[in-house]
């Protein structure tokens, strides 16, 4: 119609066809979105019509049996949060910090570029290879301790052999503050490998936070005489702090569910009690999971597998929907 | 020098100006941004810089609380007295000038915090050791918001409307007990009558303050000030970009008989 109004034009401008076009994309569009949407739903189906049936609080209170009604998840449920806690507590200082010097501090310079770079390619390096410098330095602190190593011989060091061996000493003699060296199998070693693997994720999330506060406000404080650290951390930290609590929520569930370092890190295997301290033995879901896969009896790598990952599911969406609530709530709203 | 600038409330009693700048130019990244500024600016007055967009009226006033340190790559050459003290030499840290000297932004910039709060800032980090509630009562009753805040103290300064929200800023500029402040086009984002509120507390606060202001409005320059400093970009080397004072003067002389054929074409908006 609008051809026949506009007739006379020297445009040949082919409206109907334009405007298929158009059409087809955005059909292509939606279908790309649907098709991913789809594959999701039906892996969520198949794990809930396989697993929901067997979460019970046995999967909960009990560990690992050879009778798959009796068998649970327990202290893999508690190696995880433990595990997770941990790399919190290990990722949350280490990161801001670096991220406040980062965006507050640095200097724009050939090595802060450097720098920069190489945070964004540390977030993209495989997780295996994580576990593997887990497993050398923290793990097995490159045999620095074990009996009759360079070290051990020239200091005279009290090492003890065997798995769990190693140097013992209480820090600065307090008594609970026992150091294990090397951090062997333990839940430390564990976290700090964590810690690593998402301290990139941490640091970016955490400065694109700070980034986001405004000039305004940062001169304002600076207009009234505070200095650089009391401008951060009366305004910068306040006022970034619900992304960067919301970065690291999310980085900590990248390591709730990651399961390649914690194998190599020597998490595989069966571990049929609660970790008493940082310095246990643990076992966590994904890994959990893992073995029930790999035994023969449907029971275990169909249905109670399903279970476990419904399980770390849930967890990752109470932590998701704990990020969003806290975001939400502490977010300033200029 | 600490001590120095902390009697400068009794130094303001003389005709001194309280600002003298000799020579001052202003550096981005080695590119000459503001040339040869010679300007003195009287105490208990306000001043108003005037001139076009980029002419670097923003850069000399935030030269005065050495703000412009905070701009990597910013460099600054010739002196900038302040009651006589060279404000730029090494001795004089940055930070403990800038309570002396007050500064309200473009847009109104409280602090996501109460409007209590965000008064009682600047005392805070300088470690004030009076009585809080009074202080922050005298700033808001001489930035004459008082009336309009005193049941809503605990509120965030963000719900203020934005002329109010300007006022805050002024009250927290007041709060550190300055002998200057510094006001960056302060009434650019605000509606005509929060405009004209300000502009009378402009006038009502040079009793006790000197103000330096910069402005685009030049019928608020002629309204409020008692001084007029016009900056231009130098016309022998227009490409440059290099910011000059053309003319400084008596507010009323200067917009009624300037001495210059630019000021006159700037005031008569035939260019700018």
């Amino acid at each position: 119609m609008s051809e026949k109004v506009f007739a006379s034009s020297a445009f040949n401008d082919n409206l109907d066809s334009r405007q298929r076009k158009a059409r087809i994309w955005q059909t292509i569009l939606l279908a790309c979105t649907l098709l991913g949407i789809l594959v999701l739903t039906m892996m969520l189906v198949d794990i809930i019509v396989d697993g929901a049936g067997w979460l019970s609080p046995t999967l909960f209170n009990n560990n690992h049996s050879r009778f798959p009604e009796k068998t649970g998840m327990n202290s893999a449920i508690y190696g995880s949060i433990y595990n997770v806690l941990l790399t919190a507590l290990f990722c949350f200082p280490l990161g801001v910090a670096a991220a406040i010097y980062l965006e507050e501090y640095a200097p724009k310079s050939k090595l802060t570029n450097f720098i920069n770079i190489n945070i964004n390619n540390l977030a993209g390096v495989p997780s295996i290879v994580y576990g593997m410098l887990g497993l050398t330095v923290f793990g097995r602190m490159f045999g620095l301790f074990a009996p009759e190593s360079p070290l051990v011989n020239f200091f005279n060091l009290p090492v003890e052999a065997g798995n769990v061996g190693g140097l013992k000493f209480n820090l600065f003699g307090i008594p609970g503050l026992i150091i294990h060296l090397p951090f062997g199998r333990s839940l430390v070693a564990g976290a700090m490998t964590m810690s690593l693997l998402i301290l990139p994720t941490v640091i970016i999330s955490s400065r694109e936070a700070i980034r986001a506060v405004p000039t305004s406000i940062r001169e304002a404080a600076y207009g009234l005489g505070a200095t650089r650290w009391q401008m951060i951390r009366t305004q910068v930290l306040p006022v970034s702090f619900p992304g960067i609590l919301t970065g690291i929520i999310l980085a900590m569930g990248r390591a709730l569910g990651e399961t390649a370092p914690l194998i190599i890190m020597g998490a595989f295997m069966y571990v049929p009690f609660l970790p008493r301290n940082i310095w246990d033995k643990f076992t966590t879901m994904p890994i959990q999971i893992y073995n029930w896969i790999t035994l023969p009896q449907p029971e275990y790598n169909i249905h109670l597998a399903a279970a476990g990952i419904i399980v770390l599911l849930l967890v990752l969406l109470g932590m998701s929907a704990l990020a969003i609530f806290l975001r939400n709530k502490l977010q300033v709203k200029w | 020098m600490e001590n120095n600038i902390r009697d400068t409330h009794l130094k303001n009693q003389s005709k001194e100006p309280i600002i003298e700048t000799k020579g001052l130019s202003v550096f981005y990244n080695n590119r000459l941004a503001i040339r040869d500024i010679n300007i003195a600016i009287e105490p208990n007055k306000i001043t108003a810089i005037i001139g076009p967009s980029g002419c670097g009226k923003s850069t000399l006033l935030r030269t005065f609380n050495r703000m412009n340190d905070l701009i990597p790559g910013a460099r600054v050459e010739g002196k900038i007295l302040y009651n006589g003290i060279d404000i730029n030499q090494k001795a004089l840290d940055p930070v403990g000038l800038r309570r002396h000297i007050g500064m309200v932004f473009q847009k109104p910039n409280p602090f996501p915090k109460s409007i209590y709060d965000n008064v009682a800032f600047g005392p805070r980090i300088n470690h004030y050791t009076g009585n809080m509630d009074e202080l922050v009562e005298t700033s808001l009753r001489q930035a004459a918001l008082w009336d309009e805040v005193k049941d809503k103290l605990k509120e965030s300064g963000l719900a203020l409307s934005g002329g109010q929200q300007q006022r805050l800023c002024i009250a927290r500029a007041l709060a550190t007990q300055p002998d200057l402040i510094l006001m960056d086009e302060p009434a650019s984002a605000l509606d005509p009558v929060a405009t004209q509120r300000i502009e009378e507390l402009m006038i009502e606060l040079k009793e006790k303050y000197t103000i330096i202001i910069v402005t685009h409005n030049m019928q608020q320059a002629g309204r409020a000030s008692d001084n007029t400093a016009f900056m231009s970009l130098d016309r022998e080397n227009i490409e440059a970009r290099i910011g000059i004072l053309v003319e400084y003067g008596k507010t009323e002389q200067l917009f009624t008989n300037p001495r210059n054929k630019e000021t006159e074409d700037y005031i008569t908006g035939r260019f700018g």
